[in-house]
């Protein structure tokens, strides 16, 4: 266990300080950058890819995955916008009731697929993602909601400033605490490692692995669901095409974060991170007069790259059988995944 | 219990794939996956008939065609590489990164086979690049690819920005839009051979039989003398290939380049193959199957086009179709083995 998070800990520390140089670095080109109102605008740029982050790494440690994100985000926004422009004077804790709630009902049904009948998460969540964005559509027939027919207190919510921060980056934040509690510090959330480092073990070890697939679903449902209102509230519209793709975006912010596609290894910080340095990327690339269609090019080099440099630690153990110094490295890792 | 049996044939797919006896009788034979496709096939096809007057016409069938040949052309080699239990989610952006490339090389004066080798060529070394990274350095192929997408995609963006290609030489729209005989099409044609090649490849040669080997058991494969690594950085660079020819068939068919081109192909390319009954797992799964999957996703597209459903519309029941036809066979296994 120890050398296990020792690297890990290693690992979020390099990509923190990553992040901060390129900061440090963008800031010397653009002073701009440095400025307070231009971090927090940062921090609240980014903040909806890390909640999707945070919940897609839950999903991911659990040894699944889920496509359906960024559907559920466009369904759910589109359901909280039309509820909205109905009834403008909703009070907001109702429509955030009704977000969580629709979001939790989409991961769960993907849970329920995935759990009781035993279909692969990524083929289930491909034909859900499908379902989801095609539902958008159903619902309004391919109109929009615009900003003026939404409520007052339905777009000013995310915008409102508690302290110098805005109720957005709250709320990403206090999800980053509640997961990092979550994960460190309840069973629930250590019986998720164990569920995804070694399914097997954890089953003979009176884990029910088959619920906890359910219950991550459920969360990451839920985390979506809430970040369906937050977009729509955000850029204040809504149609069928936003967060197109955007689920791409937040397997890749958990796969900079250092989160093992093959499930049990990953930290709330790495996913946090790796959002983090997405939206670095973004959001310098104006301020630095680069193209603004050089950020896809960009986002897959360091994908790739953060890929490779992670590698070491997942090689599969049946490489190194004969090689006797790396068996008990090996071994070593297997222990402490599990 | 039953938890038991779900985790463990998760956790050793190679291992359920293997029936406990041959399916021999009746019943199994009917309840292949290839004739359950094939009745929806018949199924839909005769729903059509009574739907529209227009479905039967030769031209508009072969018409029909050309709205998923090229993406039935990478299913047949992503069949193979996820019977290998690998996947490829790049195919997409290699379209787009081959078709930016042969619009930059018409653009510099290059003539149609020297687009289709650049076309061919681009697609080769995206495949191989992807192949090299998975095996090099043990990563899992969906990460890779996840990544390798962004790539490829985004060096057609930096490429080309908000521009976009749209002349091409004399002769280079044959690919796409020619004609073979009466209604067979080339692309159309070219498909069926290649589905030809790619099913005689799989289920007749030594070949073949090293996939099924590597994706019932990637350690036992390697220690029946098969190297592994290199028969999957063959599959990835045939992902690739395959991937190339399918941007020149499109870049040739609708005559221009923008960076956005195919968006979303690759998840039409694996929905095709996981309803042809290919498991997602690997070990197991038939062209014949694949085959037959292309027709019917073809047919309910161009069934529902013809009745005026929207594209989005159209993916709902796609999204529908994948998980029924998942969920179907294990539900019906399920219970016979109560029953």
């Amino acid at each position: 266990m120890p050398d296990l998070s020792t690297l890990l800990r290693r690992r979020e520390l390099a990509l923190g300080l990553i992040v901060l140089l390129l900061i440090l670095a963008v800031g010397a080109r653009a002073p701009v950058f440095l400025t307070p109102g231009s971090l927090v605008e940062l921090l609240t740029d980014t903040s909806i890819l890390m909640i999707l982050a945070i919940g897609q790494m839950m999903v991911i440690l659990a040894r699944c995955i889920d496509l359906s994100v960024a559907a559920n985000v466009a369904l759910t926004g589109m359901i909280t916008a039309l509820l909205s422009s109905h009834m403008p004077e909703l009070p907001i804790a109702i429509t955030i009731a009704v977000a969580l709630g629709v979001g939790l009902v989409l991961g769960a049904i993907n849970g329920y697929l995935v759990a009781a009948i035993g279909i692969p998460p990524i083929v289930i969540t491909l034909g859900t993602m499908s379902i989801y964005r095609g539902s958008v559509f159903l619902l309004t027939g391919g109109e929009w909601v615009n900003s003026h027919e939404m409520g007052r207190a339905f777009l000013a919510f995310p915008r409102a400033t508690i302290i110098g921060l805005p109720v957005l980056a709250w709320i990403a934040l206090l999800i980053a605490l509640g997961a990092w509690y979550l994960l460190g510090h309840t069973r629930f959330g250590r019986e998720i490692y164990a569920a995804g480092g070694n399914p097997q073990a954890a089953l003979y070890s009176g884990i029910r692995t088959d619920r906890i697939q359910f219950q991550v679903f459920c969360l990451s449902g839920l985390l979506a669901g809430l970040c369906g209102y937050l977009w729509v509230s955000r850029y204040a519209v809504a149609y069928v095409e936003i967060a197109m793709a955007f689920e791409l975006q937040v397997i890749a912010a958990c796969v900079i974060g250092g989160i093992s596609i093959a499930g049990g290894i990953g930290s709330v910080a790495g996913a946090v991170l790796g959002a983090l340095f997405l939206g670095v990327v973004k959001n310098a690339l104006p301020i630095i007069d680069i193209s603004p269609f050089w950020q896809m090019g960009i986002s897959g080099a360091v994908i790739v790259a953060a890929v490779v440099i992670n590698s070491r630690g997942e090689r599969r153990a049946g490489r190194l059988i004969l090689r006797e110094a790396s068996i008990a490295a090996a071994r070593g890792s297997q222990g402490a995944r599990a | 219990m039953s938890t038991l049996v779900s985790t463990s044939r998760r956790e050793a797919p190679g291992i359920a794939a293997i029936p406990d006896r041959l399916p021999v009788g009746l019943r199994d034979r009917l309840l292949r996956w290839e004739v359950i496709l094939l009745a929806f096939l018949v199924l839909v096809f005769l729903l059509n008939t009574q739907l529209s007057p227009y479905f039967l016409d030769p031209w508009n069938l072969s018409d029909a065609t050309f709205n998923f040949t090229e993406k039935a052309i990478i299913a047949l080699p992503m069949a193979l590489l996820i019977i290998a239990r690998d996947i490829d989610l790049s195919v997409a952006s290699t379209i787009a990164l081959a078709s930016t490339l042969m619009g930059a090389a018409a653009e510099a004066g290059a003539g149609p086979v020297a687009l289709l080798l650049v076309g061919l060529g681009v697609g080769l070394l995206a495949g191989l690049f992807n192949g090299w990274l998975v095996t090099t350095f043990a990563l899992p192929a969906i990460v890779v690819t996840i990544g390798t997408m962004s790539l490829y995609r985004g060096i057609s963006y930096i490429i080309l920005g908000d521009q976009s290609y749209g002349s091409y030489p004399e002769g280079f729209e044959y690919f796409g839009r020619g004609y073979v005989a009466w209604v067979l099409s080339f692309e159309f044609t070219l498909f069926l051979v290649l589905a030809l090649g790619f099913g005689v490849l799989l289920h007749k040669t030594a070949f073949g039989r090293r996939t099924f080997a590597i994706g019932q058991g990637p350690e036992a494969a390697r220690f029946a003398g098969i190297d592994v690594e290199r028969h999957r950085l063959m599959l990835f660079a045939l992902v690739g290939l395959m991937a190339g020819l399918a941007a020149v068939l499109l870049t040739s068919r609708i005559g221009s380049t923008r960076p956005n081109i195919a968006t979303g192909w690759e998840l039409e390319v694996i929905t095709m193959v996981v309803l042809g009954g290919v498991s997602i797992m690997g070990g197991s799964g038939t062209i014949p199957g694949v085959f037959i999957a292309v027709f019917l996703m073809g047919l309910v597209t161009f069934g529902m086009g013809l009745l005026n459903v929207p594209g989005i519309v159209m993916a709902i029941v796609i999204g529908c179709l994948l998980i029924g036809a998942i969920a179907t066979p294990i539900l019906i296994r399920r219970l016979a083995r109560r029953g």
